[in-house]
């Protein structure tokens, strides 16, 4: 396995929409100063503020982790949320279980996860009913450049 | 396309970025979905929305849009604002309607995203 040459954790609250993107968008800098290309940064920071705005519409706590290595950069996005009971349906283009509330915010038309795994070179989901969801992500430094 | 030629032709009201207004458009990407904004936006477009708020922006920060045009006069609460101009993205607002602004842009050779 690849070194890691930084970790750094953030955490998500749920339901609070003033505050959804804050993580997202202090990885966008913290990216940008490291001075990772501007299309690995853009299709990172879909993935995290896809991910962390899924945390604020559908759990109570998250926490996302940012992993650099020589190699590529991965995410972990974990939640204490509702889980989801068919992922291969959630995956579906068009597929929401959004609230009215989530909508009117301008998310929940079912392409939040598409986007998110449109956007990595790897991704996966795990997930317990009652328990919360863990997205995985990783994109490789030296594609799409 | 230069934004401030846009700004004229879209009877705009420039809430933030007017120093900004030189930029050169040449794509338009044009949703109140988010995740749509997110899926098709590569950089530098202009977004033309009608959701005002805070998310509106943080959407346009995270996609790399250079400018945010709203649609049938819909106004953003200061704090959107002036989360805009803390991110130096030019924000816009016009009268028309979503269907009337995009008829006109692409008359005048703009092309969306595909």
């Amino acid at each position: 396995m690849t070194a890691e040459l930084m970790r750094e954790a953030f955490t998500i609250q749920g339901r609070n929409f003033d505050k959804a993107g804050e993580v997202s968008s202090e990885l966008k800098v913290i990216l940008r100063d490291l001075g990772i290309d501007a299309a690995t940064v853009r299709r990172l920071v879909i993935v995290a503020f896809e991910g962390e705005m899924n945390v604020v519409m559908y759990a109570e706590h998250g926490n996302l982790t940012l992993i650099l290595t020589e190699e590529d950069i991965r995410l972990e996005i974990k939640d204490e949320g509702p889980g989801i009971a068919d992922i291969e349906l959630a995956m579906k283009e068009g597929y929401s279980t959004a609230s009215d509330e989530m909508r009117e915010m301008g998310f929940g038309f079912g392409m939040g996860l598409p986007n998110m795994r449109r956007n990595s070179d790897e991704f996966r989901i795990e997930s317990e009913v009652g328990k919360g969801t863990s997205v995985f992500a990783r994109i490789k430094l030296d594609s799409h450049a | 396309m230069k934004l401030a030629e846009i700004k004229e032709i879209l009877q705009c009201q420039v809430l933030t970025g007017e120093e900004d207004l030189s930029v050169d458009v040449s794509q338009v990407v044009a949703s109140d979905g988010m995740s749509e904004i997110l899926a098709f936006a590569k950089s530098k477009e202009l977004m033309v929305t009608g959701l005002t708020n805070i998310q509106s922006i943080r959407t346009a920060d995270i996609a790399g849009v250079i400018a945010v045009i709203y649609c049938r006069g819909k106004r953003p609460d200061k704090k959107v604002i002036e989360f805009a101009a803390q991110k130096r993205i030019p924000v816009l607002v016009t009268d028309m309607v979503m269907f009337d602004i995009c008829g006109i842009l692409y008359n005048r050779g703009l092309k969306g995203i595909s």
